[in-house]
């Protein structure tokens, strides 16, 4: 039998049959897990983001532990690798990138999107970051540090943008609705519409 | 355990070419120094994990590497990645 060319369905259904009768993972919990993961979504992380522009304390919050942070948000973390949250300044700039296969923060983020797995984005990321923001459409300055993240093991990083100026006085929704996933993984930067 | 800031070196060892392995240290990194960032946390060894094997727990560290040594041609300016302590040694 090749993997490759089974039908998926069977597949799983025999799988969850087998976890289930080693006692390993049961029907319902797998079903739970499905749930939580189907309800990651890229809104999340934009919530948290746009909460930690307006409120200085949550902003702290977020920087130290981002998993409480994201649990203050009613999103649900447990079983989850811990969150992790890497702060823009006007001086150094985030990217991140998990060269070893596509681990991402799924709680806040969602489901990656496919170019985060590709080889090209992996191999770039680390070697030419400048090059690939500049193909995004996110210029660099000089002057602005460019640290990149490899994600590599136990945590799940995030990135917190910097606020564009332009949006002095905005509530926290109107805040969310212009933060994206790739600023939230440092491709792009916040831009007002 | 490491103290932020202490120079560590990334062990130049290649398991793959042993056997059947699960690792988390990038290839480009292996040999390379770098410092410290913070102390993550302690996490079950992956490398046991993966297979089912009785995982004993590694405190987990986030080092700063200059990228330059790896690539002199990089446009990056550091290169931060969680790496296990049995991957270290004092640089």
């Amino acid at each position: 039998m090749i993997l490759t060319e089974t039908d998926p369905d069977r597949l799983l259904t025999a799988l969850r049959a087998i976890l289930a009768g080693k006692a390993i993972a049961s029907d319902a919990e797998i079903s739970e897990r499905i749930r939580i993961t189907d309800g990651g979504d890229k809104a999340q992380g934009a919530r948290m983001v746009a909460r930690a522009w307006t409120d200085p304390d949550y902003r702290a919050l977020m920087l130290a532990d981002g998993t409480r942070a994201a649990e203050a948000m009613d999103i649900p973390m447990r079983g989850l690798p811990p969150l992790g949250v890497l702060e823009d300044t006007p001086d150094q700039h985030h990217l991140v990138v998990c060269t070893l296969c596509s681990c991402y923060p799924r709680a806040v983020l969602g489901y990656p999107p496919l170019w985060f797995k590709s080889a090209g984005y992996r191999a770039r990321a680390v070697r030419d970051p400048r090059g690939l923001l500049a193909e995004w459409g996110t210029p660099l300055p000089k002057s602005v540090r460019l640290r990149v993240v490899d994600s590599t093991a136990d945590y799940r990083w995030m990135v917190l943008p910097l606020r564009p100026a332009g949006t002095e006085g905005w509530d926290v929704d109107r805040l969310a609705a212009i933060v994206t996933e790739g600023d939230m993984i440092g491709v792009t930067i916040p831009a007002i519409g | 355990m490491f103290a932020p800031g202490t120079e560590v070196r990334v062990r130049l060892d290649w398991p793959e070419t042993r056997g059947r392995c699960h690792i988390r240290t990038p290839h480009y990194v292996r040999g390379a120094s770098g410092k410290i960032v913070r102390h993550l946390g302690d996490f079950a060894n992956p490398e046991n994990l993966a297979f089912a094997r009785p995982a004993e727990t590694v405190p987990l560290y986030h080092v700063r590497f200059d990228p330059k040594t790896v690539w002199p041609d990089t446009s990056a300016d550091d290169i931060v990645i969680e790496i296990f302590q049995h991957w270290l040694e004092l640089a």
